[in-house]
């Protein structure tokens, strides 16, 4: 089986090597030393404010990204699935943003945050709230998760759309017979046997959000002033741009570690909550 | 009253989704806008349609060169997935022993392993590979491509094995009886019977892979190998002050988009459905 050894040399192998990486002091260049320094590099990373600070800063970013995102899908696919005659055409629209790119996502929202949020403040007085959103440490990261939610709330809405239609009509009909308004509706019926979608589209949002790179080197490059440094962002400086290979390293296996443990409770938790019909 | 409620809401419903796609709008009108025009009025439609700053940015980003590198990469990469990750799961679905019950879990457990784990590392077995055994892989077209097939294996996988699972073993061992051949009870009787997922598995490759910036920035080092996510970067790089240039730059990075999602959509909003039925 070829796919084994491209998979084998891709992942597996850099994986076990990575593991290796992270207990040595290394700066990348293959002429110098590699010096075993034991769990140095994990005592140090954890008394590493800057890192420390872009775990907050992802952690943030990620439960406001999760609610808004998953918001925001669910309320499109229930305007989309609503037999309104524009719902075709909407869902068109809602899922275009998914399909381009992170990294050029980042650049024209770049273009709307800084120079027509500030046209509009100017025209409209309402400065508060249109200025440059990316010099701002707290509204920059709202503007990655603005870029975010754009990104990935046509997504989720699809899977919603999915879920939605895998519901019976009869189920909707005669919960309207018996008098339940629409809340009543959406409350007991649909989002009850909604569970499995929920389930998918956390992980999704969950997973994409803790890993999110692109839209972070494009939209704020971390700054201003490191302010939106995610997780991802902060590895690669790490390793590449200050050249502590090791140290980098032991920061990505840490990185591994919280994603896999958070994606799975996640999934162990709203799995348990999905009910059969 | 039932019908003014109806075309209200029809109404809403479509300025919903036109504000929602309105950053598409600024980027398109200002593409067309000289400096000054930009800065009197950036909401506001271009006095006047000229596509010089498109054919600038095309140029100052060769953007034909990366739309051939982007093409390239990303349909190699997507056919050599499906072909041998669709063999892969048949296999493993078929011979249901010890060992490929371990495989297909090796498959399935690094799924989770985020792309910044592994991206040193990589690098560092890409290096030996080159120096050793001397095969070129990187700053090769067809290095990102091995790198590709092996990222995005284990989801194919994982996907064809899902689904392989349910297709019955019974037409297989009549064609075997029949005197068909191994290789060709794959391709003539297993495979057109999964085309649904094989679908799935090629559009998400494809969205992924035409958009990924992080892998080719980290393999490809050549101007003339850059593909377009990588085009762009550097293109920013330099002219971000110029936005009419630059929105008019990721505007022609959108339009091959557009074209695959104007042409494909069905496929694309069904794919991605059957793809997160996990």
């Amino acid at each position: 089986m070829p796919l084994l050894l491209v998979f084998t040399t891709v992942v597996i192998l850099p994986f076990l090597i990575g593991i290796g990486y992270s207990f040595v002091k290394w700066d990348g260049i293959p002429a110098n030393p590699k010096v075993f320094v034991g769990f140095d590099n994990y005592v140090a990373l954890f008394k590493d404010d800057r890192f420390l600070t872009s775990a907050w800063h992802t952690i943030a970013f990620t439960v406001l990204a999760l609610v808004l995102v998953n918001v925001l899908g669910l309320l499109f696919s229930l305007l989309v699935t609503s037999k309104l005659r524009v719902g075709n055409a909407a869902r068109t629209m809602f899922f275009l943003p998914n399909l381009i790119g992170g990294l050029i996502l980042g650049y024209i929202w770049q273009f709307v945050f800084t120079d027509a949020f500030k046209f509009l403040g100017e025209k409209t007085g309402l400065d508060s709230i249109f200025f440059n959103w990316l010099i701002d440490p707290k509204f920059a990261l709202f503007a990655m998760v603005v870029v975010f939610t754009w990104q990935m709330a046509g997504y989720t809405m699809i899977i919603y759309i999915a879920g939605i239609q895998g519901i019976p009509d009869e189920l909707n009909e005669a919960a309207r017979v018996d008098g339940a308004n629409l809340w009543h509706r959406l409350t007991r019926i649909v989002f009850p046997l909604l569970m499995p979608s929920f389930t998918i589209c956390l992980f999704l949002t969950l997973s994409g959000a803790f890993k999110i790179f692109d839209v972070n080197l494009s939209l704020t490059k971390g700054g201003p002033n490191n302010a939106t440094e995610m997780f991802a962002m902060n590895i690669f400086n790490e390793i590449f741009g200050y050249g502590h290979y090791g140290l980098g390293q032991a920061k990505a296996i840490v990185f591994f570690i919280i994603v896999a443990a958070v994606t799975l409770t996640q999934v162990i938790i709203t799995k348990k909550r999905e009910v059969q019909y | 009253m039932k019908t003014t409620s109806r075309v209200a809401g029809n109404v809403l419903l479509l300025l919903l989704s036109l504000v929602f796609l309105s950053p598409i709008y600024l980027m398109l009108v200002n593409s067309f806008k000289d400096r000054a025009e930009l800065y009197r009025n950036a909401l506001a439609l271009p006095s006047s349609f000229s596509f010089q700053y498109y054919s600038k940015a095309m140029e100052k980003m060769g953007f034909l060169t990366a739309f051939g590198n982007s093409l390239y990469v990303t349909i190699i990469s997507v056919v050599f997935v499906v072909v041998l990750a669709s063999m892969t799961a048949w296999m493993l679905v078929r011979t249901d022993d010890r060992l490929s019950r371990f495989i297909f879990l090796l498959f399935v457990s690094t799924m989770l392993i985020p792309f910044q784990t592994l991206m040193m590392p990589l690098m560092q077995v890409m290096d030996w590979i080159r120096t050793h055994l001397h095969i070129p892989m990187l700053n090769t077209r067809e290095g990102l491509i091995y790198m590709n097939v092996g990222f995005h294996a284990s989801m194919a996988v994982f996907l064809y094995h899902g689904f392989i699972k349910s297709v019955p073993v019974a037409l297989e061992e009549a064609a075997t009886l029949d005197g068909c051949s191994k290789f060709g009870v794959f391709w003539r009787i297993v495979f057109p019977m999964l085309k649904t997922i094989t679908i799935t598995v090629a559009i998400l490759d494809v969205i992924a892979m035409w958009n990924d910036y992080l892998l080719p920035s980290l393999t490809l080092s050549d101007k003339g190998l850059r593909t377009i996510p990588l085009s762009t970067f550097y293109f920013f790089g330099e002219f971000t002050i110029q936005w009419n240039l630059a929105m008019a730059g990721l505007t022609l990075t959108i339009i091959p988009v557009v074209i695959f999602y104007v042409f494909a959509q069905k496929y694309i909003i069904k794919g991605i459905a059957a793809g997160a039925v996990k």
